[in-house]
């Protein structure tokens, strides 16, 4: 494998608290080394910015529903189609672009890894499919638990072994990443039509609540020792007033505390936060809970949250909370798929427009930029979009530019319709914070690679991790002019070396690279009654057989890469 | 000895069983037994072993006869066509797996063609309606564990799925349904007593293409509006009782096939049939299927979608990826005399277009991929054999409700052969170098 050294640049490492020192990084067979030989190949990085990688830690990049949203929304093609071009594989749509558009785009923005953030056990192996068809970027994908038969009859007796055999099994047969919950207890009353909304609602039959499963699977999740945390989106998204069942969701964390080898130090992820944090009664006097949630989580250390920021465009939202999809088309009456899936799960799909001209939009774009300025720790609060839910995960550069310029927020307010109203319902006209671009690197590498238990592979660029290495034409000795210069810079890198192959030049693809699935291969002690469990449904109530349902390596997961946990002790 | 391999997958219809268990030789050669497949999967299973299957690739001559080739000549026969016409058509997939349409995409994005699927003449006029309206759905698994409502509309289980309804819709008992077909009422809507109509709870005997007026009365009459007296056929008591026994289920499932989606109206069918999906989850919860026929034509959509963004009827001849049914479809393609080489893979176009376009198929360069006997390579200029997927080999596959199964491979083809995935490798590797393609 080629050598090479980046000299001259600035680099932003927090790994190793390298705050834009101008510094070289040397890459030899696909790693970060300290030195490399004279024949090493130079590339010259003065006056431009280097960091390692982004890490995506949650997006709906590959599987059912994604797929679903393409081939229900051909509208999502027109203007965005980009033809075979040298390396590059024909490619289309704005919102949910095809796998081959998906991983060019990750990693003309200097993305390494993403991860696939809802993955119906049921449909394993279509989303594995279409990872192998995402180019370049590493992914995994996690399963999700929140409403599976098996979790909330264990839950209900509050079996934890069990449940962490469950998930230790399925976790292994899906080749998943981590455990994922969406709306506890809702999705399943969805399968009756019905939700659950607070923490204390019981969940139809199973005689159950959210506050129940959530806490069991926290609990299963330091059982086994798992890389990541227990990774939810609670009950009662996107209404107004639902903040509250957001802190009652939070609260449960209190008192458990992480166990694992992998540096992780939180036991709860609570993703696209945004969605989670509104105040108010009714659409009338909607309001930010911003500030309520920040409070909460800059207290309480063991929890992480990342963003979901609302990038005013026209895009398609896609959750496994089956139930609110169907009350979003409803709201907005754009047309409206569902898919219940038998013993796990359902997903909704419905398109959306957050138009700046609609005052809850433009809160709800307020709320997303306040969450992550409110936030005093940049390695717990990481930025998303919950592509493509708030905004498709190419509008990441724009969000940076917010981010880092209050100039770019205001002009945003002074263009909305209704700024009066942003202005009164939230905080961010008195926000005067501007991340910087060592937090940037915190938001989008170091802090999300440490959550998701890959801090000595990814997110920095210490000799010893995996060579992704992002350049960017951005000059910090420089005072930024226009903001809109922030967004060119990272839509677009000047190279791209992912695990130590040149993938991205001026910001053209080069290389397909050497794509890999991660996922976490799980040792845990035999459980004669779990395996009994499992062959039961299968042979009563599933609609497939047990043989059937793995997805194996052979093109499934045709280059894995397994993290490996010893939960037997 | 003999061995017996279980949870085997049923190459044959949009069920997709996997439970199927063959019997082969010793030697892994010789099929000799199926157990748990319905007639025409056992049929199809058996036909692999039949003494009369073309083995060799045969390139049609002048004086009409056929003459064999080896594999290398056909792949090479096949990549000049490709390379060579200005606007080739791949159609089929839907009797492949899903390796084998990925790298009949990479082909078709080199040659520059317009690729479709059988959803053509099938299911793409529900894809259509999707696209207007969306489509609440579920897994089978929620109708045999949930349905008490069952309605099949313009299709026949009975004669076309034949394990449907003994696996998912009516007779299994299920987690909340421990009754089996005693906890379900199954209303059928077919203007032909059909033997699915004969056990029927409710039968609604339709007037021949008046679907939509009939899908349209049950949503006037689950909001208790007013009703003519007959509405298609039906009197508007009896639409009354329908809507009330659909209204007073828990959960509810609509099947649907040709019989709407081939009919009168098309699309706009099945837009409607979603509107009342849709209204009924106002009341209680409700999904609607299409009955989708081909085992893989479901998986050919998917892999479409996620790797040029529409389902089918795409076209790939500007270097970028358009959809527009009805003028980049095959048949419409065909009929204006556009297609000036004709690539068929796991599919009969020859006996379900209209004659028109079977003629323009005849009337060019064509080759195609089928390990039977058809219509389709009777008109082809190149018929390539290949090993039965599902049987002779394994793979990705998805069912009528989109969850994928990978096939297993049963026996060893027949000394030689080779599969669909590998003979489409060979041609691209051709096309590569005719084109000077990295």
């Amino acid at each position: 494998m080629s050598e090479y050294i980046i000299k001259n640049g600035h680099v932003f490492d927090p790994v190793q608290g390298i705050k834009g020192d101008k510094k070289d990084i040397c890459i030899k067979d696909g790693k970060i080394v300290d030195k490399v030989g004279s024949s090493a190949k130079v590339i010259d990085a003065k006056d431009k910015t280097v960091m390692a990688g982004a890490v995506e830690i949650h997006a709906h990049v590959a599987g059912p529903k994604v797929n679903l949203g393409r081939i229900y929304r051909p509208e999502d093609k027109l203007f965005s189609c980009t033809p075979t071009k040298g390396m590059e594989r024909m490619g289309g749509g704005a919102s949910i672009p095809t796998t081959f558009k998906t991983g060019y785009e990750y990693a003309k923005m200097g993305f390494g890894v993403a991860m696939e953030a809802a993955m119906p056990p049921l449909f394993s192996r279509h989303v594995h499919e279409e990872i192998r068809d995402t180019p370049i970027i590493d992914e995994g994908a996690f399963p999700v638990f929140g409403n599976n038969w098996f979790v909330l009859e264990y839950l209900k007796n509050q079996e934890i072994e069990n449940t962490a055999a469950y998930c230790a099994w399925l976790l292994n047969v899906t080749k998943g990443y981590a455990i994922k919950v969406v709306n506890p207890g809702g999705t399943e009353a969805w399968g009756w039509g019905l939700n659950c909304l607070t923490v204390n609602d019981p969940v139809p039959y199973f005689d159950i609540t959210p506050a129940e499963i959530v806490r069991g699977l926290m609990e299963a999740n330091e059982y086994l020792g798992l890389p990541h945390s227990m990774h939810i989106h609670p009950n009662n998204l996107g209404n107004p007033g639902c903040y509250q069942t957001t802190l009652d969701t939070m609260k449960l964390a209190e008192g458990i505390k992480a166990k694992n080898k992998f540096g992780r130090e939180q036991v709860m992820h609570l993703t696209h936060s945004q969605f989670h944090a509104y105040k108010g009664t009714n659409w009338g006097d909607f309001e930010s809970g911003a500030k309520e949630i920040t409070d909460y989580v800059n207290k309480n250390k063991n929890i992480t949250i990342d963003t979901g920021n609302v990038t005013l465009d026209e895009t398609t939202t896609m959750t496994a909370d089956g139930p609110f999809e169907h009350h979003l088309t409803g709201l907005n009456h754009l047309k409206w798929a569902n898919c219940d899936v038998e013993l796990e799960t359902a997903a909704g799909v419905v398109p959306y427009i957050y138009s700046p001209s609609i005052s809850v939009c433009a809160i709800q774009w307020a709320i997303g930029l306040e969450i992550a300025l409110m936030m005093k720790d940049p390695m717990r609060c990481y930025i998303t979009t919950d592509h493509p839910n708030a905004g498709p995960f190419t509008r990441y550069p724009r969000v940076y530019k917010w981010l880092m310029s209050e100039k770019a927020r205001k002009q945003q307010i002074e263009s909305f319709k209704h700024k009066d109203k942003v202005l009164s319902q939230t905080a961010l006209g008195t926000l005067d914070r501007e991340i910087s671009l060592y937090e940037l690197a915190q938001m989008t590498r170091a802090g999300p690679a440490k959550s998701l238990g890959l801090a000595a592979m990814c997110g920095g660029l210490k000799p010893g991790m995996d060579a992704d290495v992002a350049i960017y034409n951005i000059n910090p000795d420089k005072p930024i002019a226009n903001p809109d210069d922030i967004e060119k810079a990272f839509s677009r890198c000047a190279a791209f070396f992912k695990s130590g192959v040149q993938v991205v030049s001026n910001g053209e693809i080069v290389s397909n690279g050497n794509k890999r699935t991660l996922w976490v291969s799980v040792k845990a002690k035999e459980n004669p009654q779990v395996a009994r469990d499992i062959n039961e449904k299968f042979v009563k109530y599933y609609s497939m057989t047990q043989a059937n349902y793995e997805a194996l390596g052979h093109h499934f997961v045709p280059n894995p890469y397994a993290i490996e946990v010893d939960a037997t002790n | 000895m003999t061995k017996v391999i279980t949870d085997v997958i049923c190459p044959f219809c949009g069920t997709l069983c996997d439970d199927i268990e063959v019997t082969v030789s010793d030697d892994g050669k010789k099929l000799l037994e199926v157990a748990n497949a319905c007639v025409i999967g056992t049929e199809k299973f058996l036909h692999s072993q039949s003494s009369d299957r073309v083995m060799k690739p045969r390139l049609r001559q002048d004086d009409g006869s056929w003459k064999e080739i080896s594999y290398e000549d056909a792949a090479d026969y096949t990549a000049k066509l490709l390379a060579k016409a200005k606007k080739p058509l791949m159609y089929g997939w839907s009797s492949t797996n899903c390796e084998a349409q990925s790298v009949g995409n990479e082909i078709a994005e080199i040659a520059k063609a317009c690729c479709d699927n059988t959803a053509a003449v099938c299911h793409g006029t529900t894809l259509i309606a999707v696209q207007d309206i969306g489509l609440p759905t579920c897994t089978l698994g929620e109708v045999k564990n949930r349905a008490d409502r069952v309605i099949f509309w313009g299709c026949n289980p009975a004669h076309a799925h034949p394990r449907h309804m003994s696996r998912y819709s009516i007779f299994p008992r299920g987690f909340f349904t421990g009754k089996g077909q005693m906890s379900r009422k199954l209303v059928v809507v077919d203007p032909r007593c059909t033997d699915t109509a004969k056990m029927a709870d409710m039968h609604l005997q339709v007037e021949q293409g008046r679907d939509y007026e009939l899908l349209n009365a049950l949503r006037i009459a689950l909001k208790g509006e007013w009703l003519p007296d007959v509405v298609a056929g039906i009197p508007s008591e009896k639409i009354r009782e329908a809507a009330d026994t659909l209204k007073s289920g828990r959960f509810g499932i609509i099947f649907f096939g040709m019989g709407v989606t081939q009919s009168l109206s098309k699309n706009h069918n099945i837009d409607e049939a979603i509107a009342l999906t849709k209204d009924l989850n106002e009341y209680t919860k409700y999904s609607i299927m299409p009955m989708r026929g081909h085992y893989n034509v479901t998986g050919s959509g998917e892999v479409f979608a996620w790797q040029f963004g529409f389902p089918y009827s795409v076209d790939l001849t500007r270097g970028f990826a358009r959809y527009n049914p009805g003028d980049t479809s095959s048949i419409d393609l065909l009929a204006r005399g556009e297609v000036d080489a004709m690539f068929t893979i796991g599919s009969d176009p020859g006996a379900h277009f209209p004659i028109s376009a079977v003629k323009a198929i005849a009337n060019v360069d064509s080759v195609c991929i089928d390990p039977h006997l058809t219509p389709t390579s009777g008109v082809s200029k190149l018929h390539v054999p290949v090993a039965f997927n599902g049987v002779e080999c394994g793979g990705n596959c998805y069912r009528m409700d989109n969850v994928p199964i990978d096939c297993r491979k049963v026996v060893e083809p027949p000394q030689g052969m080779i599969t669909d995935e590998a003979f489409l490798i060979m041609v691209r590797d051709r096309l590569k170098k005719l084109k000077g393609v990295a």
